[in-house]
């Protein structure tokens, strides 16, 4: 590390500007690491993911095209979408998998958004400080929950009990998966949400309230409009982060790659086909190459809706602290 | 990464520690690794075996058979459990790459059991039936003569022995129809079957608690053979298998005298308690060559 510009020493005594100097180096080096550590990821998952286009040996097994297109998995049956990698003739129709994938991800989203976005409006608006204090860290607590923990919930108890209650003919299905979805994801919405709305300035609350406007009026009227875009942002991370969990939807959705519409249908995601087959492919073979063309995928996916995410973030701080948004 | 694999984790650490906790210092350990169907007799051996061979470390893991069978080949393994014959591309791979052929080993027999919930009124199933019922042609228990439900089916992960042996004998190796879920691991099976009264699945004998095994009939044949220990070691239970060892040429040293004692009297009696059935008679070190068309 050379440095161009000598840091001001601020009257330090030599000992403590070389610990001052050691630890801005240690401290540079952990931040390049991290960054090259995401770059480098992303890098080999897309070496090994690139075959898929580019390979003759992997093209005489998948091409792009057979993955959206229906196969013939049958004599004398309708062609359909169909996910049988390990088969005389292996089959990888994509479009099952992405629509499971967003099929869990939609049911978590509703679930979890009332929940999460009544929860932050609760303890911005309306809680005394008191309740405020207990309810925040509870809700966060909800985050540190393993993943294995919550599958193990919706497979166990919850599956059974949604099965009883509604009579579904499937008990490990996309909505099952999907609430426990919704559980892991409260947590990221509530926090997004929250500070949003807490970001509302102060003057449109006194403001509003001149006007003889009650606390629910505020809320729902002028603090909610404010924040929308914090709460649409609380939202699309709480979507990033639904869509690449993989745990609770390899234990509770069933895992069949089905093209229906249904959400109590089972459903094999993304993610769970990953983690099931990886493990066991042969490294090279075009299993393995199209798995990490699924997890390009994800990565892109998930990649794409953070940023739109952060975006709006960042739009709703520039605009509501007065700067030109 | 399942529950089960995690498992295994712990218990191979746990056995780790105990075998050099005995042994004072470790030999060199002999690393096993493979179907999951297996791991649980495997781990029963190496605990048993290292009692009374107090210089000899085992460690178990599974996996799968495929993953056993990649770790024979690129030499992490020097033993591959599989509960299905290796194919002839394996084997090359193993010739190839350490140098000798494999040798197959059968060192137990499983059933591969057909699970129903214990209040399915339906008893038996015959071969051309399973098929149907697991590619989509059959969707109701009013069709194989039970009440009007429709049949939840469950398979194994693609990635198992288990799944392989079954898409081969009964689905003469089509595709599973796509609503049929998969599961990681016989033990989920079992766990989704007995809280599923219309569900139908399989998995090894070893494990059965909550659900009922079904009396199975070959293509064409009206005599149905319950999954018991005289109708597999007869053969004439359709879906009997051998659980195979693999070895990289013949088993020589630590490793054959390993062999030797799990085909002996000892080793067949932990195949017993584990819940598999004992080969019908005890054979020899030596490895039948198989015919890879089975």
């Amino acid at each position: 590390m050379t440095r161009r510009r000598e840091r001001p020493t601020y009257g330090l005594r030599p000992a403590d500007r070389r610990r001052d100097r050691l630890m801005t180096y240690v401290f540079t080096v952990g931040a390049v690491g991290a960054i090259a550590a995401i770059v480098l990821i992303f890098v080999f998952v897309g070496r090994e993911a690139l075959p898929v286009f580019f390979s003759a040996e992997v093209h005489e097994e998948v091409t792009l095209s057979k993955m959206v297109t229906p196969l013939e998995w049958r004599a004398n049956k309708p062609k359909t979408f169909i996910w049988q990698p390990v088969s005389e003739v292996p089959k990888y129709s994509l479009p099952p998998l992405l629509l499971g994938s967003l099929k869990a991800t939609l049911i978590a989203i509703l679930f979890a958004t009332p929940f999460a976005v009544g929860a932050a409006m609760y303890s911005s608006e309306f809680a005394p400080r008191r309740a405020r204090e207990v309810i925040k860290p509870v809700i966060e607590m909800l985050a540190g929950i393993p993943s294995v923990v919550l599958g193990f919930f919706a497979l166990m108890v919850l599956a059974g009990w949604l099965k009883e209650a509604f009579d579904w003919k499937y008990r490990l299905n996309a909505t099952t998966a999907g609430i426990a979805l919704g559980i892991a994801i409260i947590p990221i919405i509530y926090t997004v949400a929250e500070e949003a709305l807490r970001a509302v300035p102060r003057q449109y609350r006194e403001a509003a309230q001149a006007l003889g406007a009650n606390p629910w009026q505020i809320a729902r009227r002028v603090v909610l409009p404010a924040a929308a875009p914090g709460i649409f942002a609380a939202v699309a991370l709480g979507f990033g982060r639904a869509i690449g969990e993989t745990m609770i939807v390899l234990m509770a959705s069933g895992n069949a790659a089905t093209w229906s519409l249904p959400l109590t249908d089972s459903v094999r995601t993304m993610s769970a086909t990953i983690a099931a087959e990886m493990a066991e492919v042969v490294n090279g073979s075009a299993h393995y190459h199209v798995l990490f063309f699924i997890g390009g995928l994800l990565f892109v996916l998930t990649f794409l809706i953070n940023l739109v995410g952060e975006m709006y973030v960042g739009r709703l701080k520039r605009r509501l602290t007065g700067r030109a948004g | 990464m399942t529950i089960h694999r995690l498992t295994t984790v712990f218990a191979m650490a746990a056995l780790l520690l105990l075998a050099v906790g005995t042994s004072g210092l470790a030999g060199k350990a002999i690393t096993m690794k493979g179907s999951d169907t297996m791991v649980i007799l495997g781990q029963r051996w190496a605990e048993v075996y290292m009692k009374t061979h107090k210089d000899a470390v085992i460690q178990v893991t599974g996996g799968g058979s495929g993953t056993g069978i990649a770790a024979l080949i690129n030499g992490s393994a020097d033993i591959a459990q599989s509960s299905r014959s290796m194919k002839d591309k394996e084997k090359d791979e193993v010739k190839a790459k350490r140098g000798a052929a494999p040798s197959e080993i059968a060192t137990a027999l499983d059933g591969l059991a057909i699970y129903v919930h214990e209040k399915n009124p339906i008893t038996r199933l015959n071969a051309t039936q399973l098929k149907a019922i697991y590619q989509g042609d059959i969707t109701s228990w009013k069709d194989v003569g039970g009440p009007d439900e429709e049949i939840v089916v469950y398979s194994r992960e693609n990635n198992s022995g288990t799944y392989a042996y079954f898409k081969e004998h009964i689905l003469k190796n089509e595709d599973f129809a796509p609503q049929v879920q998969t599961l990681p691991g016989t033990a989920s099976i079992i766990n989704a079957v007995s809280k599923d009264e219309w569900a139908i699945g399989y998995g090894g004998i070893g494990y059965s608690s909550g659900v009922r095994p079904l009396a199975v009939a070959n293509e064409g044949s009206s005599e149905y053979f319950e999954p018991t220990e005289a109708n597999v070691a007869s053969g004439k239970y359709p879906l009997a298998r051998p659980l195979f060892w693999y070895t990289v040429g013949e088993p020589t040293g630590e490793i054959k005298a390993l062999v030797d004692w799990v085909l002996g009297p000892e080793g067949q009696a932990v195949v017993s308690e584990v819940g598999y059935y004992p080969l019908p008679k005890p054979k020899t070190g030596e490895a039948p060559k198989s015919d890879s068309g089975r």
